[in-house]
């Protein structure tokens, strides 16, 4: 009896043994977790971007790490992080501890990616963010280099550099309503949905206005999940604003671009509504979404580098849409992480750290990209910059960076003033 | 700026009232408080989207044709779930909660939580004392008088109503006059998950098509009936306009605090419930029965 229990007991150690640690023993192959709400688009241009820099790293036998080629093995994590933070720390654990992963790539909502950041810095383990633009990601790494040194951010550009582009984009159609319309000195009003992320931004835009010739009239913060603003656009209208600058990460930006285009609301937009960047823009404001703008980073037929185009057209065949930012895991994986590893040959964090560093790379994302001392994403002419888009008559186009600071990428057309707002203020 | 508010309240209010109407009507009569009202709605939204992206229908016929699926989807929903439990009101309370997640899981599996659209009845816009105001809007704001004059008329001109209004009034009394409570509550319910229905397929062009839709017009709606009085329609339908004029208050007085809008209404609602706890209506209503 007793020898039968000992016999169970070491067969049930040796199948836990078995189990738990089998995932480690899968020697060669580099596993990558991907994070992200992937009922989502965000997350399922985390998970797109990334399976085709794997395809494309696998169909050429893996990478070559050291002496052997190692294939990469993708794991989807989903963190459901729009809904529920817990989610998202499970899912990070779980890459961490069941499925032990090599790498992490992904996370998108600013107060998730902290919370996964940490659980990741924790096993201390890379992981590239592809998703949350809050500076103090990075300047984390800053305060506390060895804790928290295997954080970068790959991409979007950190929210201090949004407001940049967003009052260089403002100053444009300032001088073409100047030019255009003869307005002098222009009135904004600046609609934002109510999101801690983005109250700095406002008041950097509160007080730039004025220094920038302009009269502000007033700032709307609509929920950020509210189903209509039409009081929101009357009172604007009141104001008599001739630009609107929009802040909208959620489903209020549709709302908005539709009940303003349903409406001709005689005004010139600009700023950011991430709605915007999708293809399926266009069927949810159901066609009234013209006019409307948001800083972005791919957009149709206009290319960084030459990396950029074939690349779009390639996961728009794929999938079936436009990729967006989130799908930039695939620079993350495939330039990032990818050639740093075949160039140290190693999967060890420790040495790809001070690599990945320095390495400028060229992606699909940038002209080129780089990260400063805290791991964050360059800014600037030369490095990544993004672009902004307007949606023309049904279509996507990118109209900035055309010329500024001597940046422009092929495939960039002019700014369009709504023809609603020409026919009230031309004289 | 007076007239902007009074337009914006009136069509505020008036999505309102159309949500409310409905959830009150169940629960007058069959004391049923379904969380998943707003969840039939937000299915017949997604019905209307695919009536129109995917089955290329015109948007008024998938309007009429959504109405159908989603009230045999409340009569099952009403026959396995709420019916066994009916007694104990707890249980229906946490039945049509889970029943109401169970929705919107399942479309967010089908449609994922992509933000969809669907398109206007009535497209364009018309000058009202100078303030812009979208066809649809207009539309909706007729819809709930409509809504409420066909209630009404169902309520008082027809032998159902009587039925509904006698089983409201005393269930067991009306059991012995050999009135089925169990079918009029089921008729009931019907009537109540057409109204989400074809609340839904009005709001749906406003809205924006997601799993999550139904969440935000829910506790609108759960105010608009405690402010009103419960199970008052009358009292949903003043309780709608109050709220709704409430946000457009906010919204011209206080821009930086817009997304307060709902936070406002919401005091509104206790504030009110402080001075008289049974609602506005509630007092009135329990007359009526």
């Amino acid at each position: 009896m007793k020898r039968s229990r000992f016999v169970l007991s070491v067969l049930v150690m040796a199948g836990l043994v078995l189990t738990v640690g089998f995932p480690a023993w899968a020697a060669d192959v580099i596993k990558v977790g991907v994070i992200g709400p992937m009922h989502f688009m965000q997350g399922k241009g985390h998970w797109d971007g990334a399976t085709l820099a794997a395809e494309e790293i696998n169909a050429k036998g893996g990478l070559q790490v050291g002496k052997k080629k190692m294939k990469l093995e993708l794991v989807k994590a989903d963190s459901n992080e729009f809904l529920s933070i817990t989610d998202a720390t499970s899912a990070m654990e779980r890459l961490m501890t069941k499925d032990k992963v090599h790498f992490v790539v992904g996370g998108f909502r600013t107060e998730a990616v902290f919370a996964m950041q940490d659980i990741a810095m924790d096993y201390k383990k890379i992981f590239l963010g592809c998703g949350a633009a809050h500076p103090e990601l990075c300047t984390r790494v800053g305060k506390d280099y060895e804790r928290y040194k295997y954080w970068f951010r790959v991409t979007p550009m950190n929210s201090i550099y949004l407001v940049r582009v967003c009052l260089v984009n403002l100053a444009t159609v300032n001088g073409m309503l100047k030019k255009e319309l003869g307005i002098e000195k222009a009135k904004v009003a600046i609609v934002a949905e109510k999101a801690v992320w983005i109250d700095p931004m406002i008041k950097a835009i509160e007080e730039n206005v004025p220094k920038m010739g302009m009269e502000l009239v007033g700032v709307w913060r609509p929920s950020a999940t509210a189903t209509d603003v039409t009081a929101e656009l009357t009172a604007v209208q009141r104001a008599d604003a001739q630009i609107i600058f929009t802040i909208f990460s959620a489903s209020v930006g549709i709302t908005f671009a539709r009940q303003a285009g349903e409406l001709e609301i005689p005004a010139a937009f600009t700023g950011i509504n991430v709605e915007a960047q999708k293809d399926g823009f266009w069927a949810a404001t159901q066609g009234k979404g013209d006019y409307a703008v948001s800083m972005s980073t791919f957009v149709r037929g206009v290319s960084y580098n030459e990396f950029t185009e074939p690349f779009i057209e390639k996961y728009i065949s794929r999938f079936g849409e436009l990729p967006t930012y989130t799908a930039v895991t695939y620079d993350a994986i495939k330039s990032t992480l990818g050639e740093a590893i075949e160039e140290t040959g190693t999967l060890d964090a420790e040495k790809l750290i001070p690599v990945i560093a320095k390495a400028e790379r060229i992606g699909v994302a940038a002209a080129k990209s780089k990260f400063d001392k805290n791991h964050d994403l360059v800014f600037g002419p030369g490095f990544a910059t993004g672009m902004t888009l307007q949606w023309q008559e049904g279509k996507m186009r990118a109209w900035w960076p055309n010329g500024w600071e001597g940046v422009t990428y092929k495939g960039m057309v002019p700014y369009k003033i709504p023809p609603w707002m020409i026919k009230k203020y031309k004289k | 700026m007076i007239l902007d508010i009074i337009l914006s309240g009136l069509i505020n209010g008036s999505v309102y009232a159309l949500l409310a109407i409905g959830f009150s009507l169940i629960f007058g009569v069959a004391r049923i408080v379904n969380i998943a009202h707003t969840a039939f709605y937000m299915l017949a939204a997604y019905c209307i989207y695919y009536g129109t992206h995917k089955l290329g229908l015109n948007p008024a016929l998938s309007m009429l044709a959504a109405i159908i699926p989603v009230i045999l989807i409340g009569l099952i929903s009403y026959k396995l779930f709420i019916d066994p439990i009916r007694e104990h009101e707890a249980a229906v309370l946490i039945a049509t909660i889970a029943l109401a997640m169970a929705m919107q899981e399942i479309m967010l599996l089908i449609f994922t939580g992509d933000f969809l659209g669907v398109p206007h009845l009535v497209k364009g816009y018309r000058m009202v004392f100078g303030v812009k105001i979208a066809y649809q809007q207009l539309l909706t704001f007729a819809a709930a008088l409509l809504v409420l004059a066909l209630v009404w008329a169902l309520l008082f001109k027809t032998r159902v109503g009587l039925a509904i209004r006698s089983t409201a009034q005393d269930r067991e009394v009306a059991n012995l006059m050999g009135m089925n409570d169990s079918r009029v509550a089921m008729i009931t319910m019907g009537v109540s998950v057409g109204l989400a229905a074809f609340t839904g397929a009005v709001i749906a062009p406003l809205a924006i098509v997601n799993p999550f839709m139904w969440m935000h017009p829910l506790i609108m709606m759960m105010a608009v009936v405690v402010l009103g009085g419960m199970g008052s329609i009358k009292g949903s339908f003043v309780g709608a306009y109050i709220l709704g004029f409430a946000e457009a208050l906010v919204v011209f007085l206080i821009p930086m605090g817009a997304f307060l809008k709902g936070s406002v209404a919401l005091s509104i609602m206790i504030v009110v419930l402080l001075i008289r706890p049974e609602g506005l209506f509630g007092v009135a209503f329990e007359e009526e029965r």
